[in-house]
This record gives structure tokens, sequence and C-alpha cells, in this order.
């Protein structure tokens, strides 16, 4: 449309309202939540009537949070690296190379993704229990990593069908074994595309409740989101719920970061200028 | 610096296509060959077996004497240009012109060196520090063959570097890749379907179709002395005319009147027993404006009538599409009907039953009038509709 009135613009503008409102309006009432004390938590107020930073303190208090927080952080982090490297391995073979069976591996990756991450739980908590994985921080990673490999190889192998096959002959002419042609020229080209793969594999393990919570059962391995569910108030007789909001707010933060910090790198373009203008 | 053999390679791909069949080509040391043909007639596939990026099915192929079909292209030491350039986006201009001696192991202070002595050749020693995408398309094909000569190979391949440069540009660089050879004297093959490239940069043409390796000389003799329909009607541009004749008692019956026959062109139609039918080839060159030939050479060719469809003035000669009045039967073969898909003439529907010439800028013929017309029938060219081939040639049907 080369034009657009006004009564479209007034149109548009609201439309887009409503929808940042329906998604900013809840994360403004978690962090209202987190600074209100736990007196006035029910006060009925959007905003707090007095800031505090009890909640965020009492959160620090003890070890069981910032345990939780390290899991996480360890958890996450290893996953996302092991999978995002096992990704494109597999992604840049779907992508370039003919082998029997790659229909079938793509059809497995896309089973794997909708599998029904409830249905494993059971069968997965005996299995770790008897391999002794049961509470481990292995035993979160590799269900992690299974789960994270197929959302990888799809969105990696994308990345790679872009990048212009003649750039990988280049190196082979100037003498890369294709091992080094693929660190060296492949690899860093599809680095926005493992960024974006990462980010997103490491927001899967990050948020996720249901392997944290059945599959841990101390501060061993347990992870923020399976951890808030066993904070409690400061006496039987106060719900947590400032806590517990504090503590969403602190786990947001690293995915934040994240996405800011690699934002720029998952911009398109990177490959400009490798093939005629 | 080392002779290249192909020994019968063939090349067959897994679900049966036969891509390159039995081609036999010696390009001698420091020789200068270029690989000719409409897309999709294998030159790309030979020239990538040559560097190894791809399998060789059948045949033999040795560099310096020693047979590669099993090397890597790492060993084989030959630098390839490509058409897209295919240069490394993430490096800048010095790292991508370096990759091949870093990876070599190549000492540091000598990479920098030939580095620096390439880029000065080339001149890109102020954008040795840029990114790719920085670069103009010339500068980016400049860093494509930069990064080939540092390495000083035995031979380069270069798969069609200039296509996608503009018009004005090609030309220049058509310039630069032929002083380029000469100042390196490396042997050199290069794959194009540009006729025009082929015929200005190579000692030798190799020119493809269809997989077969069709005729393999100079320029000059690929235009003189084509060997065949297909080469006659690649080679050249504007390219030759092509009719239908009949060959009755020593004469050519043909749109543009009767032809007497030469004695050794009669001779050789007649050791060819290829029948009545013919087809006439003629250049447009070797049309002319009647008025402007002189007396003495009229006898040697054919005065008709035609009338004049199109001129188009390049200044110094004068492009005429004409009609003989005589009627004009088009020729059919084969051979040219794909040449006619190769140069979008069965796309855009122009009749082909309209003969180039080449005037001389003096003419006077004009849009939708008439005129008369010589050719000279000392360059035409007889062939075979059903073998295709140059029956003036003397070859055996």
């Amino acid at each position: 449309m080369a034009t657009t009135t006004a009564r479209q613009k007034a149109g548009w503008g609201s439309a887009n309202t409503i929808a940042i409102l329906l998604a900013i309006v809840p994360v403004l009432w978690i962090i209202s939540l987190s600074f209100k004390d736990p007196a006035s938590i029910n006060d009925g107020s959007f905003w707090p009537t007095d800031w505090t930073l009890e909640n965020y303190r009492g959160i620090f208090d003890t070890s069981e949070f910032t345990r939780a927080l390290l899991n996480s952080i360890g958890i996450a982090l290893i996953s996302t690296f092991i999978a995002v490297v096992l990704a494109s391995m597999a992604a840049y073979a779907v992508a370039r190379l003919a082998f029997p069976g790659k229909s079938v591996l793509i059809g497995m990756c896309l089973l794997i993704a909708m599998f029904p991450a409830i249905s494993l739980v059971t069968p997965l908590f005996n299995i770790e229990r008897s391999l002794n994985l049961f509470d481990t921080w292995l035993g979160l990673i590799i269900p992690y990593v299974a789960f994270g490999l197929p959302l990888g190889v799809y969105t990696l192998s994308a990345f790679f069908r872009e990048i212009p096959w003649e750039l990988e002959k280049a190196a082979k002419m100037d003498g890369a074994t294709p091992f080094q042609a693929f660190t060296k020229v492949i690899a860093p080209l599809a680095a926005p595309g493992m960024f974006t793969t990462g980010i997103l594999v490491f927001i899967f393990c990050w948020n996720d409740f249901l392997f944290a919570i059945s599959l841990t059962s101390t501060t061993n391995a347990r992870t923020v989101p399976a951890a808030i569910g066993f904070f409690t108030g400061s006496s039987q007789f106060t719900s947590p719920t400032g806590s517990i909001a504090a503590a969403a707010v602190i786990i947001t933060i690293p995915i934040i970061i994240f996405v800011l910090l690699f934002q720029r790198r998952i911009v398109a373009g990177l490959t400009s200028g490798a093939v005629k203008g | 610096m080392a002779e290249i053999v192909l020994d019968h390679v063939t090349k067959r791909y897994p679900d049966g296509a036969l891509a390159v069949d039995d081609i036999n080509l010696t390009i001698a040391d420091g020789e200068f060959v270029i690989l000719v043909g409409p897309s999709g007639c294998g030159k790309s596939t030979t020239l990538n077996m040559i560097a190894g990026l791809e399998d060789i099915s059948e045949g033999e192929l040795r560099i310096g004497g020693t047979v590669v079909n099993n090397k890597a292209p790492k060993d084989r030491d030959i630098a390839m240009v490509f058409q897209s350039y295919a240069l490394y986006p993430h490096m800048t201009v010095r790292e991508n012109m370096a990759f091949a001696l870093k990876l070599a192991k190549t000492p540091k202070d000598v990479i920098d060196k030939k580095v620096d002595d390439v880029a000065k050749i080339l001149d890109l020693t102020q954008h040795l520090d840029r990114k790719p995408a920085n670069l103009s398309g010339g500068q980016r094909q400049r860093v494509a063959m930069g990064r080939a000569i540092v390495r000083d190979p035995a031979a380069f391949l270069m798969d069609e570097p200039l296509s996608n440069l503009d018009a004005k540009l090609r030309v220049q660089m058509r310039t630069e890749v032929s002083r380029l050879q000469n100042r390196l004297g490396t042997t050199m093959v290069y794959v194009t379907h540009d006729q025009t490239e082929a015929m200005t940069l190579g000692d030798r043409v190799a020119v493809m179709r269809a997989g077969h390796l069709l005729q393999v000389d100079s320029p000059t003799t690929l235009y003189s002395k084509p060997a065949n329909l297909f080469v006659a009607g690649f080679i050249g541009s504007p390219s030759m005319n092509f009719m239908s004749a009949t060959l009755e008692n020593g004469t050519l019956r043909s749109p543009l009147g009767d032809i007497p026959l030469r004695d050794e062109l009669r001779a050789s139609l007649e050791a060819s027993g290829s029948g009545r039918d013919v087809i006439l080839g003629i250049r447009p060159e070797s049309f002319e404006d009647l008025a402007l030939v002189a007396e003495s050479d009229r006898s040697n060719g054919v005065t008709f009538k035609a009338t004049v469809d199109v001129v188009e003035s390049m200044g110094s000669d004068v492009f005429a599409y004409i009609k003989a009045e005589g009627g004009h039967a088009s020729a059919s073969s084969a051979e040219l009907d794909e040449l006619a898909r190769d140069s979008g003439q069965a796309d855009t529907g122009a009749a082909n039953d309209t003969l180039v010439a080449r005037l001389n800028a003096e003419t006077t013929v004009h849009r939708g009038g008439t005129a008369e017309m010589w050719a000279d029938t000392r360059a035409l060219h007889v062939f075979d509709p059903k073998s295709g081939l140059n029956i003036g040639l003397g070859q055996p049907a």
C-alpha cells in the first residue's frame, strides 16, 4: 500500500497498543509485586505503596536460591554449548550432503521436537534413578540437549543453506581440509545462526520446569524454576508471593542480557560481499 | 607450471546423466585455453574435474605428468577463480589473499611480502584492510584473482570470472586477464559462455556442446574454418547466417541465387555423398551493398535483391537485417535449434528467415526499402544438414 489513511493508522496503532499492553502488564505486575512488602501484597494497588527491597534481600539470605541460580546457569550453558556444537555438525550434513536416510533423520528431528515431554518424565525418572543420574547436572543436561537438538538442527540447516557453496569450494581450492573449511570459513559465517540457536536453546533450558521438578530432589541440581516452587514465606502464615516475584524478576535478567548482547549478531547480512553484490 | 592432459575423461552422474563424454585435450605448459559453449554443455563440469571438485567417472587426468584423478584439490597445486568470486566475507582482503598460504603454513613475513606484491600488481594496496562487502564488483573480482595469483600455482582455473561485471568493466578486465596471463606465463583454463571473451583471450579455444568437444583451435581458425554447424553458429557476433540450398549440376540453388561451386568444394561435396540438400553458411561481413563493391570484385560473388527490415548503424559499420527476395527457406537442424535457444532467439520469436549483413558505413540502405546486395561466395560454408559437418573442410561425413 502506497499510502495509509489516518483511519488505518489509528486502527493499526490501537491494535499494536493492545498487543503490547497484553504482554507488558503481567511483567509490570510481577515487578511491582517484587517491590511490595508482605503486608501490603493484597492492598489492591497496582503500584507498591511503600517500596521495599526486602523480597530481594530475602531470597539471597539463604543458599537455596543462589545455589539454584548457579545450577540454572551451569546446566543451561553446558546444554546450550553441547546442543549447538552437535546441531551445527548435523545441520551442516543435512544442508550440504546427500546421504541415505536424510529425510528419515529430518523426520525424526521433527518428531522429537513435537513429542510431548510429559510422557517422557516417568521413564526418564526411572532410567535416571537406576543410572545414578537422578538429581545431577548431567541428568538434566541430557534431556535438555535431546530436546534442544531438533530445534538447533532446524534453524542451523536453514542458515547453512544460505551460505554460498562456492565458498566451501574456494576453501578447498585454497588447500583446506573439509574440517578446516568448516571451522575457518563456514562456521564463522554461520555464527549468527549459531547465536540464534544458542539463545533459543538457552531459553528453553532456562525456562524448563517439567524436567527440573521431576528429575531433581535436592539443591544438588535443582534449577531456579523448580526452586521457586519450594519457596516458603517468612512464617507459615505469610505467602511467599513477594519472594517468588523477586526471583522471577532475577531470572528474567540473564535472558534479557543474553538477547540484548547477541541481537546484533543475529542480524542477517554477515555473508554480504561473499558473492556478487 | 604444468601441462594438463585430459585423457578420455568422462563424467557420468549417479542418475546416469552424461555430463562430459570422452574428452581428450592437452593443454600445454603456459597455454591459455578457453572452454566455451552454451549453458549445460559440460564446460564447468570439466573445469571442476580438473580442479578436483568433482570426481572423474572414467579416463585419466594428468597435471604435470602425474595422474591426479584421486588427489584432493589441495594436493593438485591449482588455483581457481569462481564466477561469484567466493570471497570469504568475514576476512579482510589481506586475509582472503593470505588464506591459502596460511593453510600451507608459510612463514608470516613471506606471506606478507607475497600479498603486498600481488596487491601492487592488481592495484589493491589501499584496499588490503577492507572487507569484501565494502568493495565494488571490479575490486572484488581483482581480489579473487589476487587470491589465486598469490599462491603461484601450477595452473589457474577460471569459471566465468567476468560474467558478473557490467559490460564496460568486463571489457577492461578482459584486457587485464590477458595481460596478467602474459606476465605470469602460467597455464590457464578459462570457462565462459561468451564467444567474444573466448575469441579475444585464448591461445586456443575449445568449443563444447552437450558434453562433447567439437573443435579445439586458435580463435582465427575457429572463425574461418568451423568444423561444423554448431561452431560456425556459436563463434562470431552477429552470428553466421544459415539457409538451406540444393545442389543441382554443380551449382547451388540458394535463396541468394545460383552459386557456381568452386572445384575443390564440389569435389568434397561429391566425396561426402551427403545428397542434394545442404545448409549454406555465410558471415554477415561477407555481404555488401552492391553499390559499394568495386566492379572487379563483383564476379567473386552473387548479387541479389533484398528488402531491408531493420538498419542498425554502429558508426563504423551498419548492420542491416535483410530478406532475400527470392524467398528464404530457413535451414533447420538440431544444432541450429540449440543455438537459437542459447541466443534467446527462440524466446523472442524472431523469424529466422532474416539475414544479418554487416555493411560499409557509407551504405544508403534504409529501413523498409529494397536494396541490391552482393554476397562474397568465396567465404561460403557448406554444411551437411544431417551430420552438421562443414563439407568444405573435406572431412569425411
